[in-house]
């Protein structure tokens, strides 16, 4: 079979899948209805307990960094499609064109390029615009200002001219779009000096991530994704406070373990706490994962730490496999910890197609829990 | 859940996105009218579709065609042969504020043609010049307000040169030298400059008008966070050829939408590299697409120095009005040099077509006629005045082509605000290779030599 079709051939070679995958899989409809709560009993989870702990939706966090950055900084404005009187296509903007006015949260003309070129001339000018991609399968129009201007700009004007910018959007997979708006984009902007790329996957890192990212001097590009808009996790007192920020270019242990260190990022933060709790279930081993938070700059050093630990590495992620973030990961493993790994470092990345829309193939272009799991235990030879 | 209007216009590309878009939460259902509902009265002669508010119904089938509409006038104030023709005009600055304006106007012209040859003899790798266009970039620059923030695409020296950018600094970055604003990063002619308020030249084309919106919208802001401040517009030069690109209308749209401090100046100069505009676009020109965006549009004389100072000085004014709006000026010239030192442009038009233009009328040549006609200006002056501008520039060029390089630390700096670790390491390597092997390697060209490698301790 085609190592190209990576996940969907690996899951049909796996015998273990053939008959748990059905059930566990979460159909489209159930996820947009019915929210998934993370930091139950089954994850471990080393902040955000104790007391003055509140249950937040990723969008509310969102929200919050992005009213709190506007009232701290007259600099800050928010643009896009929709932002306003719709406010947002996900409502992430919910409330904001009341609090702050139309001169500061701006609906635009259905044009990526126009809009995300007259936020970088405005960040150029010395404000500090945050522009919203109703999704980043969007910005390819815009991608010339992303890459050619906000990026290289500070640089080839010889560091006159700072862009302080904020790109953001859902991105990566998502369910019942097609391949037009299912794409992960973070290898794209990744590769791109100028840039920084961050990919949260909890309220606590959404709130803490784009606050970052709006405050940061640099032009900054926020990878959010759809699907986790709904779902909540506990935030911390700390977290709810508006001085929150999460420095870039820190992962975060997200599950302790000394067998196999899993690294992701984004929705798959989530799939592969669900896998991990299962390996330990199902085969009593302990998996590490990794929440990368930030793609560039990329914490290295937490993930040779751990494969110092448990000498194993999987690199989990939605993207095609070709050139992507989990590539990437593999090549540094092998310059970095080599010796420290007991097997070949491997992925589970999207499949490589268009993602198709039938709901049982989309299902099977990307990673799930189930198979995840089914992986890992391949590899550590459960 | 959905608005209609809106849904109907998008449902096409959103549709799919929009089923997600529906939060765990509910929301929407706006049952109050908002001020932008519209609807059509009952035996109303007019039409209030909400797309079309001041179109009268009309029971005769007829299509608009292009050629129904008469071309747009091109204003001028003198024409070629430097009379003056507009007999309102008198002009608003002294004899030396215009003989000013000239030599700035002769001394691109005069340094573009030693950058020419300098690049044909090897010694930078590429360059462009601006002949034919000068009057555009030294016109504008003149009645533009100093602070006002300009946005270029790269055929404007001469707004450069007004602004009081110096021999040393053109030079400078020409060869790429340690005294270079952009510390040797950028081709050649990708000048740009904090204090004059110039941006650098960025080579996408067209990127820099939805920018140069985006800077006006910025100065909107900030005047209605401080009303004290001082009123600015933002201005950006194109060529007609850029004008194609998507960026060109999507900066439109939005400087109209968003009621943007913004002027936009085309320079039609009638070729894009070997494209003529016959194939660059149909209809008139690119003004007709101004008014097609809702935006105040002047065609002038692009070689009528005046007509640009007296368009460029009234779009100012209107631009800060009503709180803030984009003005569109369409400058007609012909270019009359190649495109660029990668261009031979009589592959693609007569020789003689060029030599024409470059006699009959030339916006140097009929500023000089003007000033000679007005008793300002005669031919030992001109030759005085070509003598010590070449001489000028032949000096900063020999002293800049001298000068040392930037220093090979650069390289890693203002990636980002910061040194990043990444970069650090990066520096710290090519160091340690450059030191070990001393004898491949000569660095005494470049400012500060190895030691510019030193990682910087403070970040």
């Amino acid at each position: 079979m085609s190592r190209f079709l990576r996940p969907a051939a690996r899951l049909a070679a796996s015998t273990r899948a053939a008959t748990s995958i059905k059930a566990n899989a979460p159909s489209f409809s159930q996820a947009i209805a019915r929210p998934v709560y993370f930091g139950g009993s089954s994850q471990s989870r080393a902040y955000a307990e104790g007391a003055g702990v509140k249950e937040y939706t990723v969008r509310d966090a969102l929200n919050e960094a992005l009213a709190e950055e506007l009232e701290a900084n007259p600099k800050v404005f928010i643009l896009g499609e929709e932002v306003a009187q719709y406010n947002g296509a996900y409502k992430v903007t919910k409330g904001l064109l009341d609090r702050f006015g139309e001169q500061r949260v701006i609906d635009t003309p259905i044009t990526e390029m126009g809009f995300a070129g007259l936020a970088t001339g405005a960040a150029l000018s010395g404000l500090h615009p945050v522009c919203e991609f109703m999704t980043f399968n969007f910005a390819m129009q815009a991608i010339d200002h992303v890459v050619n201007s906000a990026a290289k700009t500070l640089y080839m004007s010889g560091g006159i001219q700072p862009c302080n910018i904020t790109f953001r959007g859902p991105n990566g997979f998502a369910a019942g779009v097609a391949a037009q708006h299912s794409q992960d984009y973070s290898a794209w902007y990744g590769s791109i000096p100028g840039l920084k790329v961050v990919s949260p996957w909890s309220s606590e890192d959404a709130k803490g991530l784009l606050k970052a990212a709006i405050r940061d001097p640099n032009p900054v590009v926020v990878l959010e994704n759809e699907l986790m808009y709904g779902q909540s996790f506990p935030m911390s007192e700390a977290a709810q406070k508006d001085d929150f920020v999460i420095p870039f270019g820190k992962a975060k242990v997200e599950r302790a373990g000394k067998d196999l260190t899993i690294v992701t990022m984004s929705r798959c933060v989530g799939q592969s706490l669900v896998a991990a709790e299962n390996l330990k279930k199902n085969y009593g081993v302990e998996a590490e994962v990794i929440n990368l938070r930030s793609i560039k700059p990329l914490d290295l050093e937490s993930i040779v730490q751990s494969i110092k630990k448990t000498h194993r590495l999987l690199v989990v992620e939605s993207g095609y496999p070709a050139f992507g973030v989990g590539a990437e990961i593999l090549a540094l493993s092998m310059e970095y910890a080599f010796d420290y790994l007991d097997g070949p470092a491997q992925r589970v990345t999207g499949a490589e197609v268009p993602t198709p829309y039938a709901q049982k193939l989309e299902e099977m272009s990307f990673p799930n829990e189930q198979l995840i799991e089914n992986f890992a235990a391949k590899m550590l030879r459960l | 859940m959905l608005n209609p209007l809106k849904a109907n216009s998008r449902v096409l590309r959103r549709a799919s996105i929009r089923r997600l878009a529906q939060p765990s939460v509910s929301v929407i259902s706006n049952p109050i009218r908002s001020a932008g509902s519209l609807s059509q009265r009952p035996n109303s002669g007019f039409v209030s579709f909400p797309g079309a508010l001041k179109s009268s119904f009309t029971s005769s089938l007829k299509f608009e065609t292009p050629e129904s509409y008469t071309a747009l006038p091109t204003y001028r104030v003198v024409d070629q042969n430097g009379q003056v023709v507009d007999p309102s005009f008198s002009p608003d600055i002294s004899d030396e504020a215009v003989i000013k304006l000239y030599k700035d106007m002769l001394y691109i012209s005069i340094m573009d043609l030693i950058m020419f040859d300098a690049q044909r003899q090897g010694r930078l790798s590429f360059y462009m010049v601006s002949a034919g266009e000068e009057a555009v970039s030294v016109g504008t620059s003149s009645v533009l307000d100093k602070d006002d923030p300009v946005f270029c695409q790269y055929r404007e020296q001469g707004l450069f040169k007004e602004r009081g950018f110096t021999t040393e600094q053109f030079m400078s970055q020409l060869f790429a030298n340690r005294n270079d604003n952009g510390r040797g990063r950028n081709m050649p002619i990708h000048y740009g400059c904090k204090p004059l308020n110039i941006h650098t030249v960025s080579s996408p084309l067209a990127t820099q008008l939805p920018q140069a919106s985006g800077a006006a919208y910025a100065l909107k802001l900030q005047r209605l966070q401080d009303p004290s401040s001082k009123p600015r517009v933002a201005a950006v030069f194109f060529g007609e050829g850029a004008a194609s690109e998507g960026d060109f209308h999507a900066a439109l749209n939005i400087a109209a939408t968003r009621s943007c401090p913004v002027v936009f100046i085309c320079r039609n100069n009638g070729f894009a590299i070997s494209t003529p505009t016959l194939d660059q676009y149909r209809g008139d020109g690119i003004a007709s697409r101004g008014i097609g965006y809702g935006i105040d549009t002047i065609r002038i004389d692009g070689n009528d120095i005046w007509a640009v100072r007296e368009a460029t000085k009234k779009a100012r004014e209107m631009a800060l009005q009503d709180g803030g709006k984009p003005v569109l000026i369409e400058a007609m010239t012909y270019r009359v040099s190649h495109h660029s030192t990668s261009d031979d442009s009589f592959a693609y038009r007569a020789r003689v077509e060029v030599e024409d233009w470059k006699r009959r009328d030339n916006p140097i040549t009929r500023l000089r006629k003007w000033m000679e006609a007005k008793g300002c200006w005669d031919e030992a002056k001109e030759k005085e005045a070509r003598d010590s501008l070449r001489k000028e520039i032949l000096k900063g060029f020999s002293e800049a082509e001298r000068e040392k390089k930037p220093p090979i630390g650069s390289m890693f700096e203002d990636v980002y605000e910061s040194l990043t670790p990444d970069l650090k390491e990066q520096m710290g390597q090519l160091k340690e290779l450059l030191e070990t092997y001393p004898e491949e390697y000569d660095v005494a060209s470049y400012e500060g030599g190895v030691a510019s490698l030193d990682v910087p301790k403070d970040n």
